[in-house]
């Protein structure tokens, strides 16, 4: 399982990175989008995976997860969304003013088939 | 380090910063309201403040001319050894004296020499502000404490050099000043570091008592090096005194101000005072003197050249510190009271002179010599003062200026011991004497003589009434010190150069006439050379037609400074270039090269845990995870399908929650990712649909490589983890959840409770982002999509509204038993906002925004508040902010209530959650709804 979640990690993470890196603004939320999953994952991984074990205190229950990295993330998923909505007003309203959805403001200068 | 300040004498303890408040916190504040009711008003407040802090000083000064010092002391930052301390001794009841006194004369004369479009308020504050850090300097215990008010003279003379800001001179001459007097700052501030550490204290008592150690430390040549440098850019000493002219372009009372009794006498004075600790040695004699000299004879040449008024001033207050500055270099106690008396003199005379420069100007349009002239016959009153100043500056016997430049001129026939320099000073102060004489009588004979004014747009007349009077008061004091020294400023004078001199003064004479002595002899020479130097430089030279070649000095600088400016744009430029890809592009990289550093130090191994075998369920949801990913990159263009595919990367992160035993976290990412999903496709319809062609290759294989970089270093890294024992701080909080938070809920009971205060936080920044799309999206009106105003789907409309309730009922539900079973605000909230898409989705945003009748807005604000009263109630029952109370008996009829204070605080939560989400929503939705049933979904 552990192996599993460690290489899903990595290939959500590098996808996340490479869309990320894209010149559109859409395509940037979308590698955010995966990137925070990863990181995500990544935090509460820290707390180990362990499966049937929630951190629900009950009579004549001994094992529990750790909470603390579920804690953290539950607030890092909504702040995540926070910056996802923020992003695309910010692309949204790039993209009213200026025309374009390029992440630098305008299109590309340079041959028109080279547009990034 | 020893930071007991020692002090001989502690009384009147807060007379010394009262001194300094007065301007620094009234003056500064009540000028710009003062103004409000006209210059009169505001001219008088400051000088009120002016004068009561003068009274001040007078006050305590019987006892510090008697010998008593007045040191107080405060601590402040005693760990680095920075202390509130104040000392009033005789030099600083001398220099303050002279920064009250004339800046009260300067408020007058500024009162009547500012414009009506000039801001007055702006003025005085400014004013006040330097006089209070000129006066923290010169009543500094501390040396520490003496550099702040020194890098606030530096700023302050800044913002009055720049004071016409609209003048591009003005800027020039003041970051010029900035820079240089600025950079010494730095120096001394170093070199007092030094002697601090030396002395093993700041204190100037302690430092003063801890000469002979100074001395003898193999770092006293770097320290002293360090001071002169703080000291020789502040009086603008050669090769630094290039600012001085250049600062000109100050209005004239801020000139008159600065440049006679206060900044750069701030050099002078330091010398001074650092004189007893630094002074006496061979390194500094020599160096202290030629400089002087030097600065002393080269700028006198230079001055006879301007034929600016007031350049020729900036250059006669150069030679004149020249000389200060010369006396302060030799070792002899006659040489310090010449020093202190000059400073006096010097000041008076040249305040008064540059006033009248002002009031030429104000009358005449002008201050090119070339074009004055003959004004006698229109302003007698005007010339006749400033004849006499001008008599002064030249040494003419009777005049202040005389008795001060005789000593000058003893003084540098003893140089016996300094070799070849003893040789030349008697023949370069007397040059020196004779170029001042031959300015001196260029700023007379070319203004009020010499023919007609030529060019002039204006016919000069005399200034008002008062504009005179402190150009009045100060020619008063110039004839008066001239004639009886010993009735005027001999008292003051004799502490003043105590202090300097660091010891009993043996006895001497001021007087006009001492019989016919060498100094006497070279007193002629000067006047009779200087007279001759300027009729031949008038009638055989065309002196008005010579254009002095520009000194390099500003040149210089303005070249280094423009050099500095173009090599730091060229750097911004390399970086940043403007591309916000590239930005990102460094940025991974950089991070990916900090871990990769990371595990080449360190080595990377994997841990000793066995991993657990995989289920084959999760296998699959790992298949679909990667297919999904990697789909997402390969269709990132057809931007539909990609929101699609990283719905499905975040279903199986759900997933991912759920299986590893973190129900509210499955919950959590279940609800956003709906929430999510949608947002995207509403602003996606305000996008392009479809991404352009593909990016470079170069970039796509730059891109590729950091991604797999990075994403290889978090495999890497998680792997690492997962296979190592886990050790963590949280086995407190279950241990805890149940008594101390009052639910079993452990990850809601951290959210609420023990760690409630970084949700108060994250809830802020939700509402931080929820206003920032607000304000983002104000304004900003599309065209209706193509398309638009099609029918909404009758089924869905009423399923829709159907739901609403029963989506809202689920939520209260989960809000309710979220403190102890998998639920609570966060969860609650999304689950409301995904009830509140689906309205939107069936009936578009304005109808959804129009039926809630309540704003997002209003919602968040509620949520805060409630969360943060709930918080700041706790300090009712003197608790610290957020401390959570459960099962008290919180409401005496209804008796004991199960529920814990923190649910008030997770109804907080829930309500920023809701409203976060209905503005974020119904913001970016309604861009396009101008129209009826815009907001397509």
């Amino acid at each position: 399982m552990e192996f599993l979640f460690a290489s899903a990690l990595g290939v959500v993470t590098a996808c996340g990175v490479y869309l990320l890196l894209r010149g559109r603004t859409f395509s940037v939320v979308l590698g955010l989008s995966l990137l925070s999953y990863a990181v995500n994952l990544f935090i509460f991984s820290m707390g180990r995976v362990t499966a049937g074990a929630p951190p629900v205190v009950a009579e004549g229950v001994a094992a529990y997860t750790d909470p603390l990295p579920q804690a953290l993330v539950l607030t890092a998923i909504v702040i995540g969304f926070g910056m996802t909505a923020f992003f695309l007003g910010l692309a949204v309203r790039a993209h009213g003013e200026s025309g374009s959805d390029h992440v630098d403001g305008s299109e590309p200068a340079g041959p028109p088939e080279d547009p990034r | 380090m020893d930071t007991a300040p020692q002090a001989p004498q502690k009384n009147n303890a807060m007379t010394l910063p009262i001194i300094i408040l007065l301007p620094l916190l009234a003056g500064t504040l009540l000028a710009p309201l003062a103004a409000r009711f006209g210059r009169n008003s505001a001219a008088w407040t400051v000088a009120a403040i002016t004068a009561a802090s003068l009274g001040l000083v007078l006050s305590e000064a019987s006892g510090v001319i008697a010998g008593q010092a007045l040191i107080t002391s405060w601590e402040w930052l005693p760990a680095i050894g920075l202390n509130l301390s104040f000392r009033l001794d005789g030099l600083g009841l001398m220099f303050a004296l002279l920064i009250l006194g004339i800046g009260l004369l300067i408020i007058l004369y500024a009162r009547y020499y500012l414009s009506p479009e000039d801001s007055v308020g702006k003025f005085y504050a400014l004013l006040m502000l330097f006089m209070a850090a000129m006066l923290g300097i010169v009543l500094s215990e501390n040396l520490l404490l003496l550099v702040i008010f020194w890098e606030l003279t530096s700023i302050s003379s800044f913002l009055l050099i720049g004071y016409w800001s609209h003048s591009a001179e003005a800027r020039r001459g003041a970051r010029m000043a900035l820079a240089v007097t600025g950079g010494g700052g730095l120096a001394m501030f170093a070199g007092f570091l030094l002697i601090g550490s030396i002395a093993g204290s700041f204190e100037l008592s302690a430092v003063l008592a801890a000469r002979d150690t100074i001395h003898d430390h193999p770092l006293y040549v770097l320290a002293l090096g360090l001071v002169l440098l703080g000291v020789f850019t502040k009086s603008a000493q050669f090769p630094f005194h290039f600012w001085l002219p250049e600062a000109m372009a100050a209005p004239t009372p801020v000139s008159a101000y600065l440049h006679s009794a206060t900044m750069v006498k701030a050099g002078v004075f330091l010398l001074a005072r650092m004189y007893p600790v630094l002074g006496g040695s061979i390194e500094f004699e020599v160096v202290v003197t030629s400089v002087g000299l030097i600065t002393m004879v080269f700028a006198a040449y230079t001055a006879v050249f301007k034929h600016d008024l007031k350049g020729l001033l900036a250059y006669s207050t150069i030679s004149h510190l020249g000389l200060i500055t010369f006396l302060l270099g030799l070792d002899s106690p006659l040489s310090a009271v010449a020093a202190v008396f000059h400073i006096i003199n010097h000041a008076t005379f040249k305040a008064s002179l540059f006033m009248a420069a002002g009031i030429i100007d104000h009358e005449c349009g002008t201050r090119d010599m070339r074009r004055l002239a003959g004004l006698w016959k229109y302003m007698p009153h005007t010339a006749t003062l400033a004849m006499v100043a001008a008599a002064a500056m030249a040494g003419v016997p009777l005049f202040n200026g005389f008795l001060s430049k005789e000593m000058f001129f003893a003084e540098a026939l003893e140089l016996h011991d300094l070799g070849l320099l003893g040789q030349i000073a008697p023949v370069a102060v007397t040059l020196g004497g004779v170029f001042s004489v031959a300015y001196s009588l260029r700023f007379i004979h070319d203004v009020f003589f010499n023919g007609e004014p030529r060019g002039l747009d204006r016919k000069p007349h005399e200034p008002p009434r008062y504009m005179k009077v402190p150009v009045e008061i100060l020619v008063v004091i110039c004839v008066a010190v001239g004639m009886l020294p010993g009735l005027t400023v001999a008292p003051l004078l004799a502490v003043a150069a105590r202090d300097v001199f660091g010891a009993e003064l043996p006895a001497y004479d001021i007087a006009i006439w001492h019989g016919l002595t060498m100094p006497l002899l070279m007193s002629v020479i000067a006047i009779v050379g200087g007279s001759v130097m300027y009729w031949l430089l008038q009638h055989q030279y065309r002196l008005h037609m010579s254009t002095p070649a520009r000194w390099t000095a500003p040149r210089l600088f303005h070249r280094g400074y423009d050099g500095a400016v173009r090599l730091a744009g060229q750097f911004t430029g390399l970086l940043i270039n403007g591309s916000l890809q590239r930005y990102l592009a460094l940025l991974v990289a950089t991070v990916a090269l900090l871990g990769l550093s990371a595990f080449l130090q360190h080595g990377y191994s994997a841990g000793d845990l066995a991993p657990t075998a995989p289920e084959p369920l999760a296998v699959v949801v790992w298949l679909v995870a990667l297919a999904a990913a990697f789909a997402t990159v390969a269709l990132h263009r057809r931007r539909f399908a990609a929101v699609v595919l990283v719905g499905v990367v975040g279903l199986a992160a759900c997933l991912t929650f759920a299986y590893f035993s973190a129900p509210d976290l499955a919950l959590t990412q279940l609800s956003v990712e709906v929430v999510t999903t949608a947002l995207m496709l509403v602003a996606l319809s305000l996008l392009p649909q479809e991404g352009p062609a593909k990016s470079l290759p170069t970039h796509q294989t730059r891109d590729a490589l950091l991604a797999i970089g990075a994403g290889a270093g978090v495999a890497g890294l998680t792997w690492a983890v997962l296979t190592r024992p886990h050790e963590s701080i949280s086995w407190y909080f279950l241990g805890e959840s149940i008594p101390g938070g009052g639910g079993s809920n452990v990850v809601n009971v951290i959210l609420v409770d023990f760690r409630g205060f970084d949700t108060f936080g994250e809830i802020i920044v939700l509402g931080i982002a929820a206003v920032g799309v607000l304000l983002l999206m104000d304004g900003l009106r599309l065209p209706p999509a193509a398309g638009a105003g099609r029918g909404n789907s009758l089924l869905l409309s009423v399923a829709a509204r159907a739901l609403l309730p029963f989506a809202l009922l689920v939520s209260v539900f989960i809000f309710l038993r979220g403190h102890n079973l998998p639920g609570g605000g966060f969860i609650a909230g999304l689950v409301t906002a995904v009830a509140l898409v689906i309205q939107c989705m069936a009936d578009g945003m304005d109808a959804t925004r129009r039926r809630i009748g309540i704003g997002g807005a209003g919602l968040i604000g509620a949520g805060i508040l409630i969360a943060g009263l709930t918080g700041a109630a706790s300090w009712l029952f003197g608790a610290p902010f957020l401390t959570s109370a459960h099962g008290y008996p919180e409401l005496p009829l209804i008796g004991k209530l199960p529920l814990a204070s923190a649910v008030a605080f997770d109804l907080g939560v829930y309500l920023t959650v809701v409203g976060a989400t209905l503005v974020i929503l119904t913001r970016i939705g309604g861009v396009r709804s101008t129209t009826a049933a815009g907001g397509q979904v």
